[in-house]
């Protein structure tokens, strides 16, 4: 039976270790602020700024509400030119953005706790403990799922209050968040948390250093910039309904790799492994 | 023999690169008992096994009565380990580390408190109880690793090379720290060491390694009757003796080594011999200013040991 105190005490001296070590602090806070409170603040007090209307004023913006699904551009009714420019890229491109932080949390805590244990010679003795393999798993992987998900709300909290506060003197009225997002917060952010965790967990078990578990599971966020694209390009709308499709293939994808990492997760594997 | 440990005909293999080659040997309840080995002798590999991190490819394994292939878990609750390096979390204090690996033990948190606390003041270390452990030298890194395996007060003590790096003085406090252990609790302890000197002072028994294979085993009397019967006696002369030669055919006489003008070095058969051979020289004029016998150092018995294994090999 699996022991919920021995998790509970890897999470935490996982958390406390991240804590301790501040470069993954200012990554961990810097990449939140600057895609979640700076660049939407900057947008809107430009868009404050006379002449506004006509520099956010793009043909491309135009073109993507002309073909966008009613159920999305509903969303919109009511919207000045200027209001509609900024809630198409603010409330709905940048939504994409937002599940940069997911993944780029959870990849960076797991390869500090995974690759990083095995980097700072501690793995052994954490193997000699009487912790079972699933527990030792379970536990890293919780230390990286859940300051990743909680970071995500967080950073979304913000979001709402900067683009309902600082745009308030634009749109008049409290106008974020919108449906999706709630879908993409509550669904789809935990999906890629653990997509994060499950890829971060593989790749580790093939490189010897964090830098090396965290710049490999890194490259997730082309999903991500992929899914950005996408809706630029018109190939995919980030409905509701989208998102949690979307969700539910993450959910797929990140299940998959945590279950091909609890295999690999073995004592005989971990202590025999090899750089390559 | 009340045995601790059991193991019996031990075979295990890294793909095709045999490890451990037929390893039998017993550890009774209380013993210092040291694996002496170089590098790659398969010490390690030995108490990876015993602890159940994996299983063996051939031979039967008991500790503490456990089965490490199916039981290693309540193998590792019973039984501390300190692995070849301390494996501290440098950004955690002592106090964290211990909580820590306390908790992963089983003990409840008031035990903890009260053994992190016993433990700090032991092994002198309560008045950087809450620094970050990155922050001590090696002694005291390579201390609180200590208190860390012996958290849990565990029956049954695993030490991988425990003086290892450490300068003289470090090590003379672990060996100490160790002594005092094994005294306090009656710990069983097995240590894997390259340090000759360090398992001497410690063990009660040994087992010489090479290439996952025993070599030799017993106490150090033991392993000195299995390489020499004898001991050695140095003898210093104001003069030169001319008839050396004729010291081979006396009796007890087994080897005469190391001879120049002024020092005879013989092995003898044991100590009896020492008068007659004294006898023997003063009444040939020899003038002797020193005369001082030595047992044979458990250096000499293993390298005696590798060298004989080395040339079988060949």
């Amino acid at each position: 039976m699996l022991s919920l105190r021995n998790m509970k005490i890897i999470v935490w001296k996982d958390l406390l270790e991240v804590r301790q070590n501040k470069s993954v602090i200012v990554s961990l806070a810097m990449v939140p602020l600057i895609i979640m409170v700076i660049l939407p603040l900057v947008i809107l007090i430009l868009a404050n700024q006379a002449g506004a209307a006509e520099a956010f004023n793009d043909p491309d913006l135009a073109v993507m509400m002309a073909n966008i699904p009613t159920s999305i551009s509903r969303q919109f009714s009511g919207f000045n030119e200027l209001q509609l420019n900024l809630a198409m890229m603010l409330g709905y491109i940048f939504a994409p953005m937002f599940l940069i932080l997911p993944i780029m949390v959870s990849a960076s805590i797991a390869a500090e706790s995974f690759a990083g244990e095995r980097e700072r010679k501690t793995l052994e003795a954490l193997l000699y403990t009487p912790a079972s393999d699933t527990e030792l798993f379970l536990g890293k992987a919780l230390a990286a799922f859940i300051p990743a998900v909680l970071i995500a709300w967080l950073s979304f909290v913000l979001y709402t209050l900067v683009l309902n506060v600082a745009g308030y003197p634009l749109f008049g009225r409290i106008w974020f968040p919108f449906p999706v997002w709630y879908a993409l917060v509550f669904w789809v952010t935990p999906a890629f948390a653990a997509l994060g965790v499950g890829a971060t967990v593989l790749i580790s078990t093939r490189v010897q250093t964090f830098m090396g578990a965290y710049q490999t599971s890194g490259s997730l966020v082309l999903l991500v910039l992929g899914l950005m694209v996408g809706q630029i390009a018109g190939v995919i709308y980030l409905s509701t309904w989208v998102g949690l499709l979307v969700g539910f293939i993450i959910w797929l994808a990140a299940g998959v790799l945590i279950f091909l990492g609890i295999q690999q997760f073995n004592r005989k594997r971990l202590l025999l492994q090899k750089a390559t | 023999m009340d045995s601790v440990i059991r193991v019996d005909q031990l075979n295990h293999y890294y793909g095709t690169q045999m490890a451990i080659d037929s390893l039998s040997f017993e550890v009774a309840r209380g013993e210092v008992f040291g694996l002496l080995g170089p590098n790659g002798a398969g010490k390690t590999t030995t108490i990876r096994l015993l602890n159940g991190m994996f299983e063996p490819s051939e031979g039967k394994l008991a500790v503490m009565n456990l089965d490490p292939r199916t039981q290693g878990g309540q193998i590792r609750r019973l039984a501390g380990v300190l692995t070849e390096t301390p494996a501290l979390y440098e950004r955690l204090s002592a106090r964290q580390n211990l909580r820590f690996f306390g908790t992963l033990a089983g003990l409840s948190d008031s035990q903890i408190k009260k053994r992190t606390e016993e433990l700090l003041s032991l092994f002198d270390l309560s008045e950087r109880a809450d620094d970050r452990t990155g922050t001590y030298s090696k002694g005291m890194k390579q201390r609180l690793a200590i208190a860390r395996a012996w958290i849990n007060q565990p029956k049954l003590l695993f030490l991988d090379e425990p003086t290892s790096g450490l300068d003289p003085q470090a090590a003379l406090q672990v060996r100490e720290l160790i002594a005092q252990v094994r005294e306090q609790e009656g710990t069983t302890v097995l240590l894997c060491t390259h340090n000759l000197d360090e398992a001497q002072k410690l063990c009660d028994r040994l087992l010489i390694m090479r290439k996952g294979a025993s070599l030799a085993q017993g106490s150090l009397a033991d392993l000195r009757r299995i390489v020499s019967p004898g001991l050695w006696l140095d003898i210093d002369l104001l003069k030169p003796y001319g008839d050396l030669e004729s010291l081979n055919h006396q009796a007890g006489v087994i080897q005469l080594l190391d001879q120049d003008s002024f020092s005879i070095r013989l092995e003898l058969a044991d100590q009896s011999f020492i008068p007659s051979i004294v006898q023997y020289l003063a009444a040939g004029g020899a003038q002797i200013v020193r005369v001082q016998s030595e047992e044979i150092s458990l250096e000499a018995v293993y390298l005696k040991l590798q060298k004989s294994s080395e040339v079988n090999h060949a």
